[in-house]
This record gives structure tokens, sequence and C-alpha cells, in this order.
């Protein structure tokens, strides 16, 4: 069966069985279908229920840099949002579809048919190991970094080994062409899951949505369980989870965090988001109870106190970054490249105490 | 022969017989003899293979063979690797090393991939086995260097410790420093995937001073240049070696001093790991070049003319791992130089770009095809194919086993015909008769299946990808594969029919895995209903299968046999069966 033409089927897909993103999908993380609630609200299947939390107040957020009084806020990236060109790939290329199997119903359908047109947006595909992608985003990166600050530029055949380096960075990395894209899954824990999950940090555009992926992942209530079958969870997984978010419940927040590639723990939100993404390689959701009683209030007197100094040597560079942020050319992707080592570097002082 | 001589034969000497049969195949055989054959066998067994750890339970394991030494699990499907199973699935090896702790307490060797392991699975593993050698955690998650750390303090007699391509949490401790001062049995020490933090230079250098049996070692690539020539010098007797990252500029200095530790290296046949290798560096691996049997430069940005030049001095190279700038000329320099070459793989070092950036087509397979008579083992990953070509191969590498081929962008037709590619693959099963794995790519239709099935007849493992017109292709697969055992499928038009038609298959094979394609839910009920020895798993996070329309068909499947019935662990995402023959949502 040929689906996802954007005609009836894929329609009636998307109103009954819309789901949140999770991780291994590339399309944009929010988009949920209220409908879809109540239909599952609805159902009961052999004496379990599905929980939701409600929107709105009440719902559990975790903070980022942002919730701290601060003058630059997280640039978000000029590209389009994915599930924008996902749709519109969906609806555009329909036509076009060719023997690239598109099962009606999956979320994967607009992911099979841009497979048609492109397999950059195609999750597992080329079918490269995640632990060599990986290997190869670190190396890129590597290159970039030091490719701006080191003495390479002396020498003729390492310059033209950066430059072949900067290309892959620029597809790697997803310097300006929105349909080009891959995955980079980042492993998130929370204080109190004992497992961990993946999300795909290029599946997000900015800040705001990855929050909200993780909030979706992480602090949603999970459905009650067949009271008849239950099995004792090894790990009383569950039973976690749902103590936990009995405590989000109020006031009581998580911070969010991550782990930059010199090791250090930083407080998520600080830095442009290119620049995040070019240096982060785990998030934890901690707690905030936990954060502070662990440095993390120093922490954020000194983003408090020291906004105004940040600010001082941002402002500088001001116009700079605010071209620079606009613009997708791989040489201003590199001045803004160094501009921001600069101003980040002048934070260290701010950094979280290691011992977390 | 008379028969008493049978009966004749005391249990001691057959075991001593047995004990010259090593494959699990043969024992198998051997223990389907009669009852007393399959009574003594299962007390000599020493090694174990479990291709699924959700196959058979550890309690099953153990009651039959109560004395084995070493064992070897596998977890998650192939498609993990490609982030095609969600996080959370399964795999976890605690349950095991739990009940094995208790009842092997010999055992000495633990093989792992694709397995969840924790920290408290590796501080059981070193508290438990007195006399532990053997650990390889491979694609493993799950763990710190706190649980490397419980290894390395308690097992005296470890022999090797390899974590291939696992992911490691960084707990901040020095762990090689628990290996204690006496400690010197190391063979074998793979820590490539570690992070930078992870590895201490003194602990290390100290570690393989005082272990002169090493022969493998590969490093983790923050290790400097400068300390790499050390190294090589406290272990010239190292067989395989990985290097590590390579510094920005050429220093003379540094360059004589890595060339002089190289050229120490008698035994040196495998190298890899060249992270960032600047190539004015690899002249100093010269002197090992005519010895190497085995190179990776999978990770190696270097490009085609310093590839060239290195490949020409390995003329005893089996094995090559290289990314694709070495382009068509360098797969041409290979093939005249390298005449025992037996494995080659091909990564691409910019997948996602619609571009080709480098000059690497069809041709040079066939170039190496043509110039490597001993050519067994092929992963390709390139931009354009032709019928031609393929058939080409298929003629000169009669013995190929492992063909998998991945033309980047999904349907892409031969290039010179417009055709799809199933006469260039029917070739492939039809002239290489000991092939045991393929992937297919590229455009295809249901014809390559119906090759598939009437020639793959050794064929073990299948990948199968954006192929196929109908339900007839599978169907062509499972009714002819005969020694098919891992099928993995993804975005095709395949469902319901072929699966229920073929109920009776999946029972022969350890397991199929099925994503986006055409299979209903009621299918996979009918299925579970039919068969009882088969857990059919619905990967599905978008919540309840049963709550979407009749016709919707499951986001992936996932089929094994199994004696060890449904599972315990299954994450909230996984639906099977229930006795009452509905599905239900599992703890």
């Amino acid at each position: 069966m040929q689906g996802g033409g954007g005609g009836s089927e894929s329609g009636s897909m998307s109103t009954v069985s819309r789901e949140d993103n999770m991780v291994v999908s590339s399309e944009d993380s929010s988009c949920r279908d209220e409908s879809e609630l109540e239909l599952g609200l609805g159902l009961s299947l052999g004496g379990f229920k599905m929980h939701k939390v409600s929107r709105g107040g009440h719902y559990a957020r975790i903070l980022t840099a942002k919730d701290f009084p601060s003058v630059i806020s997280a640039s978000s990236s000029p590209s389009s949002s994915s599930s924008s060109s996902s749709s519109s790939s969906s609806s555009s290329s329909s036509s076009s579809l060719s023997r690239a199997n598109v099962t009606a119903g999956t979320k994967r359908a607009a992911d099979s048919v841009a497979a048609a047109n492109s397999s950059s947006q195609v999750v597992g595909w080329p079918p490269i190991r995640a632990y060599r992608m990986n290997s190869m985003v670190n190396q890129a990166k590597n290159q970039a970094t030091e490719g701006f600050n080191s003495t390479m530029e002396n020498h003729k055949s390492e310059i033209s080994t950066v430059e072949k380096g900067t290309t892959g960075i620029s597809s790697y990395q997803n310097s300006g062409n929105a349909k080009l894209r891959k995955s980079l899954f980042v492993k998130v824990n929370m204080d109190g899951i004992p497992i961990g999950r993946k999300v795909d940090m290029n599946a997000h555009e900015s800040y705001e949505k990855l929050a909200k992926t993780l909030e979706d992942m992480f602090l949603k209530t999970t459905p009650n369980f067949n009271p008849a079958g239950s099995r004792a969870l090894e790990l009383g997984m569950m039973n976690k989870l749902t103590r936990s978010s009995k405590l989000l419940d109020g006031s009581s927040d998580f911070v969010l965090t991550y782990e930059d590639k010199e090791g250090d723990w930083m407080l998520v939100g600080d830095v442009p988001w290119k620049m995040f993404l070019s240096s982060v390689k785990r998030l934890r959701i901690m707690r905030t109870s936990e954060a502070t009683g662990l440095g993390m209030q120093i922490h954020i007197l000194h983003v408090l106190l020291g906004f105004v100094s940040y600010s001082k040597v941002a402002l500088n560079h001001n116009l700079q970054l605010h071209d620079c942020m606009r613009g997708t050319a791989r040489d201003k992707e590199a001045s803004t490249s160094r501009i921001c080592q600069q101003t980040y570097k002048s934070k260290r002082k701010y950094r979280i105490v290691k011992a977390l | 022969m008379p028969k008493r001589l049978a009966y004749s034969l005391s249990d001691e000497v057959l075991e001593h017989v047995f004990s010259f049969i090593q494959s699990d195949k043969d024992r198998n055989v051997v223990s389907a003899v009669c009852k007393s054959w399959y009574e003594i066998e299962r007390w000599c067994r020493r090694k174990i293979f479990v291709g699924n750890c959700y196959a058979v339970s550890p309690k099953m394991v153990i009651r039959r063979f109560p004395q084995v030494r070493s064992i070897e699990l596998k977890g998650k499907p192939h498609f993990a690797d490609f982030n095609l199973v969600p996080d959370g699935w399964g795999g976890y090896v605690l349950p095991w090393i739990t009940e094995m702790a208790g009842a092997y307490p010999w055992l000495d060797e633990i093989r792992l991939k694709r397995m969840v392991v924790t920290d408290e699975s590796l501080e059981l593993i070193a508290k438990s086995f007195k006399d532990f050698k053997v650990l390889v955690l491979a694609s493993c998650e799950g763990f710190s260097t706190d649980g490397l750390a419980a290894i390395a303090a308690s097992c005296k007699n470890l022999r090797e410790l390899d974590l291939r391509e696992s992911e490691v949490d960084d707990s901040s401790v020095h762990w090689l420093s628990h290996f204690p001062e006496t400690y010197t049995s190391m063979v074998s020490l793979n820590i490539s995937c570690l992070g930078s933090g992870e590895v201490s230079f003194s602990a290390l250098e100290r570690l393989v001073s005082r272990c002169p049996n090493l022969r493998s070692l590969k490093l983790n690539r923050a290790v400097p240049l400068d300390k790499t020539a050390n190294i090589l010098r406290l272990a010239p007797q190292l067989v395989e070696f990985s290097t590590c990252t390579y510094s920005a500029e050429l220093r003379s200095d540094v360059f004589s001093n890595l060339a002089g530790a190289f050229s120490n290296c008698k035994e040196l046949r495998s190298l890899s790991g060249f992270w960032d290798v600047v190539p004015d560096y690899l002249p100093a691996i010269y002197s090992v070049c005519s010895r190497l049997t085995s190179l990776n430069l999978s990770y190696a940005t270097i490009h085609s003319p310093d590839l060239i030049k290195l490949v020409s001095h390995c003329p005893s190279l089996q094995r090559l791992l290289v990314l694709d700038y070495i382009e068509d000329s360098g797969l041409e320099a290979l093939a005249s130089n390298c005449k025992d070459l037996q494995e080659l793989r091909v990564f691409p070092s910019d997948p996602f770009d619609v571009e080709p950036n480098a000059s690497l087509t069809e041709q040079g397979l066939v170039a190496v095809s043509l110039g490597c008579p001993k050519l067994q083992s092929v992963l390709y990953f390139c931009r354009r194919m032709s019928n031609a070509a393929l058939v080409t191969i298929a003629q000169n590498c009669p013995n190929l086993t492992r063909f998998r081929l991945c033309i980047i962008e999904p349907n892409t037709a031969d290039y010179l015909t417009g055709e799809p590619f199933d006469v260039g693959f029917g070739a492939i099963v039809e002239h290489c008769k000991d092939l045991i794995r393929l992937s297919l790519s590229g455009l295809l239709t249901d014809c390559v299946f119906e090759y598939i099935g009437k020639y793959a007849k050794k064929l073990e493992m299948l990948s199968v990808a954006f192929a196929g017109d109908s339900d007839l292709g599978l169907h062509h697969v499972l009714s002819g594969c005969e020694s098919l055992r891992k099928l993995e499928i993804r975005d095709c038009p395949f469902g319901d029919k072929a699966l229920l038609t073929n109920a009776a298959k999946l029972e022969t094979m350890r397991s199929l895995l099925m994503s986006s394609c055409s299979v209903s839910l009621e299918a996979c009920k009918l299925l579970s209903q039919k068969m009882p020895r088969l857990n059919v798993e619905v990967i599905d996070e978008r919540g309840p299968p049963d709550s979407r329309p009749k016709n919707c068909t499951v986001d992936k499947l996932y089929i094994y046999r199994s004696v060890a019935g449904p599972r315990f662990d299954m994450p909230p995402f996984v639906w099977t069966k229930d006795e009452d023959l509905a599905l239900r949502l599992s703890p």
C-alpha cells in the first residue's frame, strides 16, 4: 500500500496516531495531537489506562540558562524547522514516490518519502554504525576548532586536510542546507532514573525544542499496568519514574546540564545553539536541590553576577556575532566559532564544579 | 565393527574424543547421537554460544551444561547499530551473570555483543569468577569506568580486556591504576572507545611495561604521538596496535622517534586507529608495512595519493578498511599491489552529501575483484553502480562469502541502463555459491528475491532496505533460502501474507526484524497464536498498537525463536501477546 501521499490516509493517521517524536525519528519533537490524548484515555485495554500529564501550569519544566537572567539569549538556527521541511517534502514528493515503501500510519512516512529524495533524513540510513558516525563527527569537530587556533595554517598539506575536513564538518553539522542532516545522538540521564535515553541533537533547532523533547521523554507519567498480569520489573524502573514525576508536581524543578568535550559540566543554554551542538557530549537532568548542594548555586550566582562582564565581552563582538549568526557560509561559521571560543573561554571560571 | 564396541567405550574415552570437537555445530550433532552421548557431551561442553540472549534462559543453559568455562552472548539485533531499535529495548546481561556467578565458579571467558552491561554486572564478574581471563564487550553500553576498575582490581589472571565500540561512561575513576603492580598477564587490551579523560598515560605505560605477553594493544585516540612512541618501545613484541591522535604539525624529532619505535616492532601485523593522521607522518610506519596483514584506515582522512603510496608498501595485506578518499585510482593500486587481499571495506567520508566528494565509483570495486583472486569479504559504500559491474564482480570472485553493497541513495538505478539491480545481485548469488552474508541496496524489484531464493542456498544473513514490490519478494526469500538465520528488512512493502505463509520457517531462524514494512497488527497476533515458540515483539513508540485503526501497520516487528518463553524485561514500547491472546501493554 502506498501511504503518505498527503491524502486521506495519512491525514486520518495524523489525527489518530500521530504521536510525539521520541528519540529515533527525525521529525520535530513538539508535534502532539490533543485529540489523540482523548482517544487514548478513552480506550481501556485489559484494565490499563494511559495517563497523560495535562499541559499548562502544573507541567514540570526543565530549567535552562534562559531561566536565569542573561543578556545573550540562545540564538536559534536560521534553518527551517525539520518538521516543516519534512511535511513539505512529503506533500511535494508524494507524486514521485517510488517503491521506497511508505507504510500508512507510520510516523516515518515522512521519513520514507523523504528517502526517495535524500537519504539523509531517514533514520539509520546509510547503515553506518552510530559508533563510527560519532567518531567521525568528533574528528571533524576537533579539526575545525584546532584548525582555527593552531599553527596548522603554516603547513600546506595540513591546510588541505583541514579544508577537506571542514567540508565534512559543514555536512555533519548542517551548516546551511536544512535537508541534509545527520543524527547526533547523545545520552541523556535523569537523576533518579537508572536507564538513560538518547536524543538526537540535530533534530532540534533550539534549546526550547530540546527542552520540550526532554520534558516529554522524562517528565510525562507512564501508563499504569495491568494489575492482573503485573510482573516485577527487576530494576524497579517504573516505580521510580512515577515517583519522580510526583515530585515534579508543583514547583520543584530540574536543571538541564551537559558535559562538554573537555569533560566539564555546564549549564545548558549558556552558549549559542550551534556552538552547544559542537561541544555537547552528553546531557544530565539534575535535581535543582542536588545541583545547588554541589556548587550549582555558586555557578548560578556567578552567572547572575557575571553576566555583566560577559555581556561586555559579547557587546564588543555583538555586531559581528549578529552577522555571523545569520550567515551560513563556511567562513562566517569559522569566524563565529572563533568569537564564540573567545567569549566561551572567558566563562571558564563560571563552570560547574567538576565534582558534580 | 561389532555393536558391542560402542558400549565398551568408557565415558572417559568418549569425553577425550569429544574434547577434540570444538565447533558448536559438531557438538550439537554429537549430542544427538544417543542418550549416553548426550549425557557425556553435556558434562564436558566448555564453550557456549547464545546468538540471542532471549532465545534461552540462563537457568536452562546451566541445567543442561553444568561445567561451562566460556560463554558468548548477543543481545540486540544488528539493526540496533543504526539506531533502529529504541533505547531501553533490552539485552541486559545482569540476569545471566547472576545465575552464572553461582553455577559456574570456574567461568573464565565472557564475550558479549550489543548488550547492556552495568557496573553492577562487572562488579559481580570481578567478585564471582576467581580465574577470570577474557572479557570482550563489543558494542555494549551501560557501564562506566567504575566497573572497569572493579575488573582491573580483582581479576589477577585477566588476559584479555576488549571494549570494542562500546559506550563507556566516564566516572572519573583512574581505573587503569587499579591493576595491581603484581599484575602482569595482559595479552590483549582494546580501549579505543574510551574518551580523553578515562586513561592515565603513566598508568598505561607502567601496565604495558610489566606485561611481557602483551600482543594486542588498541589505545584510545587521546594518547598523543610522543606517548605512542614510548609505548611502542615498551612493547616491541606487539602483533596488533592501534595508534592514537596525531599532532597537528610535523616535528622531525617526534617523527624519527616514532619511526624508530615502529622499526623495533618485528612482530607487528595489524595497525588501526590513525585518527587525525597527518600524511607526513605515514612514512613512520613504512618499516612495518611489508609485514602488515591488516590495516584499518577508516578513520583517517588522508587522500588518494598518500593512500596509494602507503598501500604500495604493503604487499602482504589481507584486510583493508578505508574511507572513500582512496578513490578508484587507489583501489586500482591496491588491486595491483595486494594480491593476498581477502577483505575490503570502503566507508563513505561524507555519507549525507548528495554529491560525491571523492571519485569512488563501481570501477574501484571491479578493479579489486579483478586483481585480488582471494577476495572473500566486501563492504562497499558508493554512489553509483551498474549491473554490468556486479556481474563482472560475481564472475571474478566466485569465492565471495560476504557481500554488502550500500548504494547511498535509496532506489538508485543502474546508472548505465536505468534498470533495477535484480540481474546484478542475481549474478552475485548465482556465482558465489558459498555466500553466507548479503546486503542489498539500490533499485530492486521482487525479481532479485526470486534469484536469492533460488540460488543463495548457503545464505545465513540477509539485509534488505527500500526494495521489492510485494509480499512475493519476502516469500521467495523465506521459502527458498534454506540456511537463512537472520533476516533484517526496513522500508519494504512486505506484509502479512508472506509472513503467515512461512510462519514455520521463522522457527528455523534466529530472528527476523522488520522496520517500517506493511505488516498489520492482526498478522502479528495471528502469528503469536500459531507459533508458541516464537516471541513476536511489536516495537512501537507511538502508543498501544490496538488504539490504531485495523489496517494500520506496525512500526517495527521483531520475531525470534525462543524456548524461554516471553521475556520479563520488556519496556513500555514493546507489545506482545498475553495468555488471553490479546495484545496488552507489558510491564
